[in-house]
């Protein structure tokens, strides 16, 4: 029972159900923080694991499908951009549209393509992200309580889930010790004074979609090549509303994100473990109730009973520069 | 800058029009990508909505269910609000539905069934949308993040219900028992004899989604509480210095919406499937959303855009029976594109527009020449 919610093989699977969340969350974030609200998170991933998945199979080369990921995901970002940033459009509207623009690109192309029911075939050898062992770790497994987390938790993950969790501290840095980082929230805050600095709106904007982008397409090529062997139709399945969600719950801060990211890939990986499992005193707990939970606790937080979660100023808000 | 420069006809004719135009163009473009003729796509399209009796048939079967979820969207629209959550409010609805036929079926004929379950399925529905509303209206949660989270929640929900509370007894699919005779709608072929619709399972609801089509045109334009709506949707603070709470208006146009999409499941539960299952909503209520923008929040024009997603469904459904090459996710792809020109780039042509406008009429002639893009 024990081992349900506390053990290696739990906490492993923690981390590679957080890795695509934290990977859209940070994207989510860079995005927000700079007043562009974005839905879409869940068709850039899935564009993006479409992507990846295309390339990958053909050129065996799993970084040459990771780049591609990445650029599908920066050009719905860009064209997220256009719409929102360019045009002033409602930026609610243009993620919803993103959404089932690459819902639905994905599962034609994929059946015109492959004729697999709109799944890539499987990859080739050289075609997935594979698990590193990290150095000394089968040397160190025998060390006891340090060893076991080094050889079992901490190693043995594929390299985009290491560059998730590095993005973390790096997001910290950039959005707070430098000067883009400054200007990045500011213009989420207060564009018309970011503007009165004679620093453009519109440029810090779409640089911040772009890397939102950029980020979309790692959590998206995660679950293509390197989670899965593949791309599956809808093979997001929630898990950008889940990020926006955990965005929410980390009120937009980066370390935050990390946490809530954790906290929602445990409920997952729990929620795995826990099928037809009864819990002592409870009895049997419906799977779906760790399924919705993400989302009872994203709403409970958003009505303020846990803590106010307040998004940037300027956020959703098209800006319009005066003109005289 | 461009505000009001237009004539009234191209603001609400030809702006959308172009919008539409420039869509399906994109969508040209992905069936030519995909290595297909686009030209031989339309007329497989519009034999396969419009081309037979049970083509036309289905096609007013999905309109039907366009029309509430669309009505849905708007309503809430001229409150200001945008409510993402008609798909697990009418998921919910569909609940509603449920229990007043599993309730009435063997009991009584149809038509003393029907308004329980109108009441029912609107009541499910409206109370799935009260608490984004009220958490909208009182703590200031924003409904869209919260109406996504409902949708989930919904899903979620319903399966729970489904599998363990109210599936039928030592069935293995989570669904409810078959109705009775009782907890059937008519279909449009029994009422009107005349009509030959096929198989297709259009029925009753059409002409309560028609109904519900003038209500919501009266509700709007010709009620106390419409006006409240409408200005409240235009300008908030105008709203609260003409005595309009904004808290209670917010809760109650979102419960009308709620009720709205609530109402879809009549149509697919009562009218079609005779019971309640899994995932009967299957994105109808997103393509609410844009059924809604393309109509431009009247119900005349959601009517007539439902029908065009009614076509598409139908039309689509044809098409990947003809063209393997081409699934039914294409109409994912027009529907995406429809919410991009109708939505978010709304105004992307409109001051191209309005520079050939103003240069129009100084010669005042060449006017009608213009439209030409």
């Amino acid at each position: 029972m024990v081992d349900i919610f506390f053990s290696y093989a739990t906490f492993d699977s923690m981390a590679r159900l957080a890795t695509p969340l934290l990977f859209a969350c940070l994207a989510g974030l860079y995005s927000e923080r700079s007043g562009v609200v974005d839905i879409g998170l869940e068709g850039k991933m899935l564009g993006a694991a479409f992507g990846a998945a295309c390339v990958a199979f053909l050129t065996a080369n799993a970084w040459l499908g990771l780049l591609t990921g990445i650029g599908v995901a920066v050009g719905l970002s860009l064209l997220h951009g256009f719409a929102s940033i360019t045009n002033r459009g409602n930026q609610i509207v243009s993620g919803v549209a993103i959404n089932f623009l690459a819902a639905g690109l994905t599962a034609l192309l994929g059946q015109a393509w492959f004729g697999q029911g709109g799944r890539t075939p499987s990859l080739p050898e050289g075609g997935r992200f594979l698990e590193i062992t990290l150095p000394f770790a089968e040397e160190m497994a025998s060390v006891p309580v340090i060893g076991r987390f080094y050889s079992e938790f901490l190693s043995g993950h594929n390299i985009l889930l290491y560059l998730a969790f590095l993005a973390v501290p790096l997001t910290w840095w950039v959005l707070f010790r430098t000067r883009f980082g400054l200007r990045l929230r500011a213009v989420g805050e207060n564009p018309a004074a970011v503007d009165t600095a004679g620093i453009s709106v519109t440029f810090l904007r779409y640089r911040a979609v772009i890397i939102c982008g950029i980020l979309c397409g790692f959590a998206g090529a995660y679950l293509a090549i390197a989670q899965s062997s593949g791309f599956i139709k809808d093979m997001t399945a929630g898990k950008g509303f889940i990020a926006l969600a955990a965005l929410i719950f980390a009120k937009w801060k980066p370390l935050n994100a990390m946490l809530a990211c954790l906290l929602f890939g445990y409920l997952d990986a729990v929620a795995i473990r826990m099928q037809g499992q009864p819990l002592p005193g409870i009895g049997e707990v419906p799977v779906q109730v760790f399924q919705a939970l993400p989302y009872v606790l994203t709403v409970i937080l958003l009505a303020g009973f846990i803590g106010k979660a307040i998004p940037p100023k300027a956020s959703g808000i098209p800006y319009l520069k005066e003109r005289t | 800058m461009s505000a009001g420069q237009l004539p009234r006809w191209a603001d609400l004719g030809l702006i959308p029009l172009l919008n539409l135009t420039a869509a399906f163009l994109v969508s040209g473009l992905v069936v030519l990508i995909i290595g297909e003729n686009p030209v031989e796509v339309v007329k497989i399209l519009l034999w396969g909505s419009l081309g037979f009796g049970e083509g036309i048939g289905f096609t007013l079967f999905y309109a039907t269910n366009f029309i509430f979820t669309g009505l849905a969207v708007a309503v809430a629209f001229h409150a200001g609000l945008f409510n993402i959550g008609g798909e697990g409010q009418a998921y919910v609805g569909g609940l509603g539905v449920a229990a007043a036929c599993l309730m009435l079926d063997t009991l009584v004929p149809w038509w003393v069934t029907l308004p329980f379950v109108i009441l029912c399925a609107a009541a499910a529905g409206a109370a799935w949308a009260f608490i984004p509303a009220w958490l909208q209206a009182h703590r200031g949660s924003h409904v869209v993040i919260t109406t996504i989270m409902f949708n989930f929640i919904a899903a979620s929900m319903m399966v729970y219900l489904l599998v363990n509370v109210i599936g039928e007894a030592g069935s293995m699919q989570p669904e409810t028992r078959t109705f009775e005779a009782g907890g059937h709608l008519p279909m449009l072929n029994d009422i009107f004899p005349f009509l030959d619709f096929g198989t297709a399972p259009v029925n009753l609801s059409l002409i309560l989604a028609l109904l519900s089509a003038f209500g919501v045109w009266l509700l709007i334009w010709r009620t106390r509480l419409g006006y409240a709506i409408r200005t409240l949707g235009a300008n908030a603070t105008a709203a609260v210095y003409a005595g309009i709470s904004p808290a209670r208006i917010i809760i109650i146009a979102m419960m009308i919406s709620g009720a709205l999409a609530g109402m879809m499941a009549i149509n697919e539960i009562m009218g079609s499937q005779h019971r309640l299952l899994i995932e009967f909503v299957s994105g109808y209520g997103f393509v609410g959303i844009a059924v809604a923008l393309m109509g431009r929040g009247h119900p005349v024009g959601i009517v007539l855009a439902a029908v065009l997603f009614g076509m598409l469904y139908q039309g689509g459904a044809e098409l990947a029976f003809e063209i393997p090459a081409i699934t039914r996710d294409m109409i994912l792809v027009i529907q995406g594109l429809v919410i991009l020109f109708a939505g978010a780039l709304e105004y992307m042509f409109r001051p191209t527009l309005v520079r050939i406008f103003t240069f129009a009429r100084t010669p005042a002639s060449a006017a009608s020449a213009t439209p030409a893009k």
